[in-house]
């Protein structure tokens, strides 16, 4: 284990400086020829066209999409396969249910994984590297292992069906303390923390009124990958909640899985739950982007 | 908190008075020290009892269930001993479901890795739309595993999936993706490769431009070409990441349920051959179909286990060969440039 977290830490640094941040010493590329452009043109089409499937074989009837060739234009029919999509599941109480649960998570996340990035990144205190070597081996163990006891006891506290039994597990990442401490390490001075020390202020104080307004921007990109994670969230839902109180995967999960699948309205539905990253992401792809390339951990 | 609350003392217009310090500390004084070597531990205090409430303590308490006879919906529970894994290993459909996940695992983690490092390299262009680039490599990430796989389904759909209609062009004949052995695997791998390839790309974008120039300098004054810088420099001052991307995606690939599962249309038998149950398809099935959640304890554990196992395996191949990829990569791409010139 140990050796793994050295070289997760290698790869953390060998990453660059967070969003903002110039980066001065990497190799300037030379410029890209036509064949550069074509390669990346065709990757950029094969990994957008599946979205424009969603909205082609939404607003059509399912025959129409069976024919040969499949038609390439939208079709007239988007409002009502995603009234059908609303009917058969509820798709909107499933949206509002993931808006709460994300935004709660993104929440939580933001404040511990901040707090607990300033402690590792600035301040000083005994068993800092052990307790930090800890966090990073977490990254290693994936949730799902945990799933069989965390619904017993979810469903002992009586939480199953309950939104809290998702928020709950995912308040806090090992990925967003590891991402706030790189930040903070490289935007936060020591300076200003010292004089603040002089000045009389504590570590609350001085958290509050000096690091969490720098370390907002690295906070907002922490916030966003948490965002579209948390609303992508499948297995542990699909587990917990159930068809009657569904966020919008589990939701998925129920119109692909009916016996008598309406393709259409499948893909209206699909439309609908992936919207509003959609969203998010066309505002703020390239923040996003940057975040990744910093943090440079799967989150 | 509440304590730092009535400590905190309103910041002094002038400054502190100097004598006061060498004096015997006040309570304030105290408080404000006291405050200073606690905080730390109750910053990361909220990280550390999450993680030990919903990350450690059930997966060790996954080992302890995994010796009883847990019936789903029942608060009873049997001691039944070694039994839940006497019957895991006495069974085949542990053992396809162990083989599946190792051949889906590779089917996608190797493409993926590869077309990444590639795309990493044309990334690395200066060029015109470098935003759009970049950010439509991870408009796959972004989008739900969910929504991917039910797009994907009907792409690799029978007798009107867009897959077979293109393939129709090159004269092959219509395949049915789902109910074949290999070809329901290749789908699924399709669909994973297609979510991560492009996220991976940015990790190796990221870990080429932290790269040093001076490198390629030295290489092409000394006679390196393109290839070779790409052979010798960067290929090994990439090592850390590749070695990173490698752990997480096996890692990941253990982990794959969303896409076998909603590949058969929600039901977790995977194929009606089980030709494409996953071992955590699996898990979840004998959990949540069959109720067995002592079965299901037993199938996790195994899976860490196993999981542990590939972590170390990865690392000890990593460290079979040098330690310093940056300098290793010098003295490389020096030699290398050497044998050019000698010529």
């Amino acid at each position: 284990m140990t050796a793994t977290t050295t070289s997760v830490r290698q790869a953390a640094i060998a990453a660059p400086a967070p969003a903002g941040g110039k980066r001065r010493r990497y190799r300037a590329p030379d410029q890209a020829g036509v064949l550069t452009y074509i390669a990346l043109g065709i990757t950029a089409f094969l990994f957008i066209v599946p979205f424009y499937y969603m909205i082609v074989a939404g607003s059509r009837p399912m025959a129409e999409m069976n024919q040969t060739p499949p038609p390439w234009l939208p079709g007239p029919d988007l409002w009502s396969n995603m009234v059908k999509a609303f009917q058969q599941q509820n798709i909107g109480l499933a949206i509002w249910n993931s808006l709460l649960t994300s935004v709660a998570i993104t929440a939580a996340t933001l404040l511990f994984c901040t707090l607990a990035g300033f402690a590792f990144a600035k301040l000083r205190f005994k068993g800092k590297n052990v307790l930090f070597g800890i966090t990073i081996a977490t990254l290693m163990i994936p949730p799902t292992l945990g799933v069989v006891p965390l619904y017993k006891v979810m469903s002992d506290l009586k939480l199953t069906g309950n939104l809290w039994s998702v928020i709950l597990p995912t308040m806090v990442t090992a990925f967003g303390v590891f991402f706030m401490r790189q930040y903070l390490v490289q935007t936060l001075p020591d300076e200003i923390l010292e004089a603040a020390r002089v000045d009389g202020a504590t570590s609350t104080r001085a958290f509050f009124s000096i690091v969490l307004p720098i370390a907002r921007p690295g906070m907002a990109v922490l916030g966003m990958l948490t965002f579209m994670t948390a609303w992508n969230e499948f297995f542990w839902p699909v587990i917990a909640l159930n068809s009657s109180n569904p966020t919008v995967q589990v939701a998925l999960n129920n119109l692909g899985s009916g016996y008598v699948p309406d393709q259409s309205v499948i893909m209206a539905g699909t439309l609908v739950g992936t919207l509003p990253v959609i969203v998010v992401f066309l505002l703020m792809g390239r923040q996003i982007v940057n975040g990744i390339m910093a943090g440079a951990v799967k989150g | 908190m509440t304590l730092s609350s009535t400590t905190a003392p309103p910041v002094p217009p002038g400054p502190p008075p100097r004598a006061a310090v060498r004096e015997t500390p006040t309570w304030k004084q105290r408080l404000f020290r006291a405050e200073e070597k606690g905080a730390p531990y109750a910053y990361i205090a909220p990280f550390f009892i999450l993680f030990i409430a919903f990350g450690l303590f059930p997966l060790v308490y996954t080992a302890w269930i995994s010796f009883y006879e847990q019936k789903l919906g029942s608060s009873t529970s049997t001691w039944v001993g070694l039994d839940n894994y006497r019957w895991l290993f006495e069974n085949p459909k542990f053992f396809n479901s162990l083989w599946k996940t190792l051949t889906i695992g590779l089917l996608s983690t190797v493409p993926q890795l590869l077309f990444a490092i590639g795309l990493a390299h044309l990334l690395n262009y200066r060029m015109r739309g470098r935003t759009f680039f970049r950010v439509s490599m991870i408009m796959p990430y972004a989008t739900s595993v969910a929504a991917a796989t039910l797009v994907f389904a009907q792409i690799f759909g029978r007798d009107t999936g867009f897959a077979n209609w293109v393939l129709s062009f090159f004269g092959v004949d219509a395949i049915d993706w789902r109910n074949g052995d290999w070809t329901a695997q290749i789908a699924i791998a399709v669909i994973v490769t297609w979510r991560w390839t492009g996220y991976n790309a940015l990790i190796f974008l990221a870990g080429m431009q932290s790269i040093s120039q001076d490198l390629y300098e030295s290489a092409s004054i000394d006679g390196a070409n393109r290839w070779q810088q790409f052979r010798h420099i960067t290929l090994p001052g990439l090592r850390p990441t590749i070695l990173f991307t490698v752990v997480v995606s096996t890692i990941g690939a253990t982990q794959l349920f969303a896409e076998p599962l909603l590949f058969g249309g929600g039901t977790a038998d995977g194929g009606a051959l089980n030709q494409y149950q996953t071992v955590t398809l699996f898990m979840y099935q004998q959990g949540w179909s069959f109720g067995f959640l002592g079965r299901a304890a037993a199938i996790a554990w195994v899976t860490f286990l196993i999981i542990i196992l590939l972590v170390l395996l990865n690392t000890w191949i990593a460290r079979m060969r040098d330690r310093d990829p940056a300098e290793a990569a010098a003295k490389r791409a020096r030699k290398n440039a050497a044998k050019g010139t000698g010529r």
